[in-house]
């Protein structure tokens, strides 16, 4: 299997005054085409900020650095702003945390969502107007043709974000990047709206980057999951052996701060964990999460490197057989 | 919004009601008419002869009925001054007060909406600086001194433009941007904050996500948001245009209706003042009604 | 009657209150070291208040630093012009008018009737303005009803035409001009003080005071007047140079200020008589109107600046 996105070392710097706050701190990962990866971690971690630095879409006065990005092939990093607009939106696709606020409100549903095909594609109106009906229906969207005629403000929030995924979905891309698409949505339709996306993916063969904080959803679609903590990678590995044998004591934190459906026994009390995340402006030395740390010890403060074994990733000071040891107490403390 | 808009017309025939009462008891405060047409050599026999042929020995609230009837079937009177009658002086000048107002209003869309727009896309740097001290300029020059100021230099220093009179396009130049110039930093100043708001808005970063061009983005998806005001804006500005045209057009001899005004007023035609005054404020009305359904037209939200 | 629609439409709300952009809103910390800290790191703020004080001194000594009476005629030197150009001299800085009178010290005399004109319209509209205002937005309800239909009414009539005709027919004096002024321009006040004390009544601080049992006026006075003093201040500032320009405008069309009273406007007027051989005539009296206006818009700016720093972009 190719990869089709390609991302090493990227950080995202923004400049504070005269400091330097580095949100993003040498991220690396890849993404298949048919494969999904979950992004997990908590607000401010950088999740967001790495798919709007992939997307090209950062704030003016943030920095953007990698060793590489590519997106098939192509060095996005050295990709004029002409070549970007020729892939985002066409090959590659965003959808938003705020379905509420990201669409235009002056403009019709069908609008919108034929503007992307007309703009990246010589096709005439009807056949993206065609596209347009077709993929409403198939986010589920009933009346679809109606629809079309509509403002966003006559349609519900998870209406919305249906419109926002087939406007992803309108050039047929390769890679989507989700960023936490349904934390405005009511409960009862987030499930429904990620599962969706799945599916989706699967249908059309594409590459998903889902960034959420929903544990629950990541164990159901994701193939691979990557934890991030303080604009860093934590864990990655696939979503089997991220699930099965935490390594790293932040995600083993995070699931017991989450039910996990099957996993979770009824009536269990969810743990949290105390602290907060350390300031990002200037360097930070050593590992980042260790003054929240249960398991921390001497030599934490100066341990800062991403441990390798069986294509699982962890960076903690504990080695792989002292990491699987914690996993198997945790697990058991469970049962 | 039928109920909706029957109370704005109800309220807006109201205001019109009160204005022609203030306008009219104004204009009747200004002492004895008759003794003004007769001259100060007038015999007694003769001012009551001039009072019962204008009607002004009738009490004041008949005259009033009777002023406000005829203004209604278009019947302003005649003008004490001009051997014509008050609406036909009015219609011969309007179309020039007209022109200038559409002409001041293209200068201020084509100085307010680019500056405004461009200091919205680059805030805090050498071009909002401009917009910025254009609007400060304008808002502190006097706009009969600028536009004495033009006529020293583009009429009599260089003459390319003719200084005063409205019988050609050429004279309306001058004017247009003395007037226009005056009501462009407002306009201004609303564009740019309407453009910052939007351009920090959610569906700015989607189209830029769809891959659109920045010009695109800032005139398709930026710019349709932040005109909704100043579309709305504008038709107002046009209503105070022709207040401030009384200004300007005195300084060019525009024979417009706002020269007319100025001379009216210095000789104390009433009939004439009354039937201006009443025009204006009838065309402001209308106008704010007009700018609330454009308004209502360009948003969505409330257009139903 | 209670979906009454707001008389004032969104649109003319926003064109009074758009020349004055976003209003200070909560208790301005005038004495507040931060205020001080950012007074003085405002260039604007404090080019405008330099240029104030320059013109309010000129205005108040002006028997001391003017050469001559302002009065006083000369036929022998008349349209002598002014020190940077040719046949000028420093017996007449600025030259003099058409007919010999020095041009310097009716400049200097000018500053009184602008500052005047200014200060006391401003005064008298902001009290009709902020009492309407602080009126119909404390009360709502049909008070708010009934001021909103004068709101709009004012706003209808065209306030060239109507101060021209009022003084045309009353007769022009300075305290006519101040009072024909000071009635017409409350607009603004009224109604930003309007929606500013609606902001401020559903406070909490507002609210427990009138769960206390303060009484109304106690209400206003202590709790809103405060917290709305900066909006005030900032529209105060901007209607003062308005009410400058219109003085000049109506002094100009000959219907203010009375020769041979030193007005701005009036000299731009007598001026243009010589507009083709003597244009400074017009310049300089123009120039003198334009900066106070300036100095003032700026200051108003600035202010608004300094006391809504979360404002600024």
């Amino acid at each position: 299997m190719s990869n089709i996105l390609e991302v090493e070392n990227l950080r995202v710097d923004i400049p504070v005054g005269n400091q330097t706050l580095h949100a993003v701190r040498g991220i690396s990962f890849s993404l298949a085409r048919g494969e999904t990866l979950c992004i997990v971690g908590e607000s401010g971690c950088g999740k967001s900020l790495t798919s709007l630095a992939v997307m090209g879409l950062l704030p003016r006065a943030a920095r953007r650095s990698a060793d590489r990005l590519e997106f098939d092939g192509i060095d996005l990093m050295r990709a004029s702003r002409r070549q970007m607009q020729k892939i985002r939106g066409n090959r590659l696709s965003m959808i938003f945390q705020e379905p509420m606020t990201s669409l235009n409100p002056a403009y019709t549903i069908g609008d919108q969502l034929e503007e992307v095909m007309l703009w990246h594609q010589k096709v005439p109106r009807e056949k993206a107007r065609e596209r347009a009906v077709f993929l409403l229906e198939k986010v589920g969207i009933t009346g679809a043709a109606k629809r079309l005629s509509q403002y966003p403000h006559q349609l519900s929030g998870g209406l919305r974000q249906r419109v926002m995924i087939a406007m992803s979905l309108m050039c047929g891309p390769s890679v989507i990047i989700a960023d936490e698409p349904t934390t405005a949505l009511d409960v009862t339709i987030q499930a429904q709206i990620l599962l969706l996306l799945s599916e989706l993916q699967r249908e059309f063969d594409m590459g998903l980057v889902l960034i959420t904080h929903d544990l629950g959803v990541v164990a159901r679609i994701a193939d691979r999951v990557m934890v991030m903590y303080a604009g860093q990678v934590v864990e990655h590995g696939s979503a089997k052996a991220v699930f099965e044998t935490p390594l790293h004591p932040y995600t083993r934190g995070l699931m017991e701060c989450m039910p996990i459906p099957g996993k979770t026994p009824p009536g269990q009390h969810l743990g949290s964990i105390p602290g907060i995340v350390p300031s990002l402006i200037g360097e930070i030395e050593g590992c980042a999460f260790r003054d929240r740390c249960p398991v921390a010890r001497a030599g934490c403060e100066r341990f800062d490197e991403l441990r390798r074994a069986d294509g699982h990733a962890w960076r903690c000071i504990m080695d792989a057989q002292e990491a699987r040891g914690h996993a198997a107490a945790r697990e058991e403390a469970h049962q | 919004m039928l109920g909706y808009l029957a109370q704005r017309l109800g309220l807006a025939v109201l205001v019109c009601l009160t204005v022609s009462l203030i306008t009219f008891s104004l204009l009747s405060a200004s002492g004895d008419i008759a003794s003004a047409i007769a001259g100060e050599e007038a015999t007694p026999q003769q001012l009551a002869e001039i009072r019962a042929e204008l009607g002004l020995d009738r009490p004041w609230l008949v005259r009033y009925l009777g002023w406000l009837g005829g203004a209604l079937q278009g019947d302003f009177g005649d003008s004490l001054f001009f051997r014509e009658t008050v609406a036909d002086l009015i219609i011969h000048r309007l179309p020039n007060t007209l022109l200038l107002a559409a002409m001041s209003l293209g200068v201020m869309l084509s100085l307010a909406i680019p500056l405004g727009m461009l200091a919205a896309f680059r805030p805090n740097t050498w071009i909002d600086r401009l917009a910025l001290s254009i609007a400060v300029l304008g808002q502190a020059m006097p706009n009969f001194w600028f536009g004495l100021i033009l006529i020293v230099v583009f009429a009599l220093n260089f003459g390319v433009l003719p200084a005063s009179g409205s019988s050609t396009t050429w004279h309306f130049i001058m004017p247009a941007i003395a007037l226009g110039y005056y009501a462009t930093p407002p306009m201004m100043r609303l564009t740019r904050a309407g453009m910052i708001e939007v351009l920090g808005q959610d569906y700015i970063r989607t189209a830029h996500a769809k891959g659109l061009s920045m010009k695109r983005v800032l005139f398709k998806h930026a710019l349709r948001n932040a005109i909704i005001p100043v579309v709305a804006l504008t038709v107002v500005q046009f209503g105070n245009m022709l207040g401030g045209s009384v200004v300007i057009e005195t300084v060019f001899g525009i024979q417009g209706v706002g020269y007319l005004a100025w001379e009216s007023i210095t000789r104390l035609d009433v009939p004439v003042v009354q039937a201006l005054m009443l025009l204006v404020a009838v065309f402001y009305i209308v106008l704010v009604l007009v700018s609330d359904f454009v308004n209502a037209w360009l948003d969505p939200k409330i257009r139903k | 009657m209670s979906s009454f629609p707001d008389p004032t439409s969104q649109v003319t709300e926003q064109a009074a209150g758009e020349a004055a952009g976003p209003l200070p809103v909560g208790r301005a910390r005038w004495r507040d070291r931060d205020f001080t800290r950012r007074a003085l790191k405002h260039t604007a703020f404090l080019l405008g208040c330099t240029i104030i004080v320059l013109i309010l001194a000129m205005a108040l000594l002006a028997p001391l630093i003017a050469p001559y009476d302002p009065y006083a005629q000369s036929m022998a030197n008349r349209l002598v012009p002014p020190i940077w150009m040719d046949g000028g001299s420093w017996v007449h800085p600025l030259g003099t008018d058409g007919l010999g009178r020095d041009y310097l010290s009716r400049i200097i005399y000018g500053a009184r009737i602008s500052l005047l004109i200014g200060t006391f319209t401003v005064l008298c509209s902001g009290l009709i303005g902020t009492t309407l205002g602080v009126l119909a937005g404390y009360f709502g309800g049909r008070v708010d009803l009934v001021i909103n239909f004068i709101i709009m009414t004012r706003l209808t009539l065209p306030v060239i035409m109507v101060a021209l005709a009022v003084v045309a027919i009353v007769g022009s004096s300075l305290t006519v001009v101040i009072l024909v002024l000071g009635l017409l321009l409350w607009d603004r006040f009224a109604v930003v003080m309007r929606s500013a004390v609606m902001q401020v009544r559903s406070q909490e601080y507002v609210q427990s005071a009138r769960a206390l049992g303060c009484s109304t006026p106690y209400i206003i006075v202590r709790e809103i007047m405060p917290n709305i003093f900066g909006s005030l201040v900032v529209i105060a500032t901007f209607e003062m140079a308005n009410a400058i320009l219109l003085e000049a405008a109506l002094s100009f069309l000959g219907l203010g200020v009375q020769p041979p009273i030193p007005s701005w406007g009036l000299m731009v007027a007598e001026g243009r008589n010589y507009l083709l051989f003597d244009p400074w005539l017009i310049m300089i009296p123009g120039f003198a109107i334009f900066m106070l206006v300036l100095a003032i818009n700026l200051m108003g700016d600035g202010l608004r600046d300094i006391l809504t720093p979360e404002n600024r972009n």
